[in-house]
């Protein structure tokens, strides 16, 4: 189960956050923001290894224990998408992610690309995702 | 390719647009180049997010412009920069030999105070791509002889 669903712009500010219940917004802040040292050192290194150059993927990036388990994505441009996923959700795969994340990040680029700029499509994409989890 | 033509129409347009909107009154005078840099500098921001959606990463700086040249510039104008060059120190030359958006008028000097208006939107389509990439730059364009021209990017370092 997706319950919060950050998006970090290039420069580390955040661009967009949803989060179900509301009420734990601050706290999934605040381990985004823990987790970004993470995300440039993964980028970074990523630049250099040969292998894996394609993938955007970041996997894995902060168990905590009483929370759940926080995934990354970053794009070419470095916006970084994050999900925080309920560790107790065992069934949920890897590749399953992975597409979910590959749909978020198509329906960025569909809203970016927008001069009508419309980010109820996003809205729905993220709701969908997040339900869709559950 | 009809999306080719849609293009260039849009674009002569937009030029076009842009002008009688200056004789009109609604743009200051000497703004309009500005004008149809910024217009550009955000479509080239929403280009590249798409076209990197495939594309592995980009180890440095002359890696990114050479995908400038090749692959961006081959989809917004079906052809690749004829010829870049570097000092390996922020300054890059792109040299296109028939620019798409020039092909249109006559090739001799009777138009050549004119060009400039029909480079003032890609040189922000670069600018805007480049600053998604988080390269900062400056890119002036010049023509010495129709339909040729060069794209000079200035990196800007932090």
């Amino acid at each position: 189960m997706a319950i919060c669903i950050p998006v970090i712009t290039k420069e580390n500010y955040p661009l967009y956050i949803c989060s179900i219940p509301t009420e734990n917004e601050l706290k999934f802040q605040y381990m985004v923001h823990t987790s970004l040292d993470v995300v440039d050192e993964k980028i970074s290194s990523m630049g250099k290894a040969l292998v894996n150059q394609r993938e955007l993927y970041l996997g894995l990036l902060y168990p905590t224990e009483d929370y759940k388990v926080l995934q990354g994505y970053a794009t070419i441009s470095k916006v970084k998408f994050f999900m925080v996923v309920n560790s107790s959700n065992t069934a949920l795969q890897d590749n399953e992610i992975h597409r979910m994340f590959w749909k978020l990040h198509n329906s960025y680029i569909d809203v970016m690309c927008n001069p009508f700029c419309n980010s109820r499509d996003f809205d729905n994409m993220v709701m969908y995702i997040m339900i869709q989890v559950c | 390719m009809a999306d080719e033509a849609l293009f260039l129409l849009l674009h002569n347009e937009m030029v076009s647009g842009v002008y009688k909107s200056m004789e009109q009154g609604e743009v200051e005078n000497g703004r309009c180049i500005t004008k149809l840099e910024n217009m550009g500098f955000r479509v080239g921001q929403g280009l590249i997010e798409r076209f990197t959606k495939d594309t592995a990463r980009f180890k440095d700086e002359l890696d990114i412009m050479k995908f400038i040249c090749k692959d961006f510039w081959t989809t917004v104008f079906k052809k690749q920069i004829d010829n870049l060059r570097t000092n390996h120190q922020g300054i890059y030359v792109l040299q296109d030999n028939k620019f798409r958006l020039l092909t249109q008028m006559s090739a001799g000097k009777q138009y050549l105070e004119h060009a400039s208006k029909y480079l003032a939107f890609t040189c922000g389509l670069i600018r805007g791509g480049l600053s998604n990439l988080g390269i900062k730059s400056i890119v002036t364009a010049e023509v010495s002889s129709m339909p040729a021209c060069k794209f000079q990017v200035m990196i800007q370092k932090l």
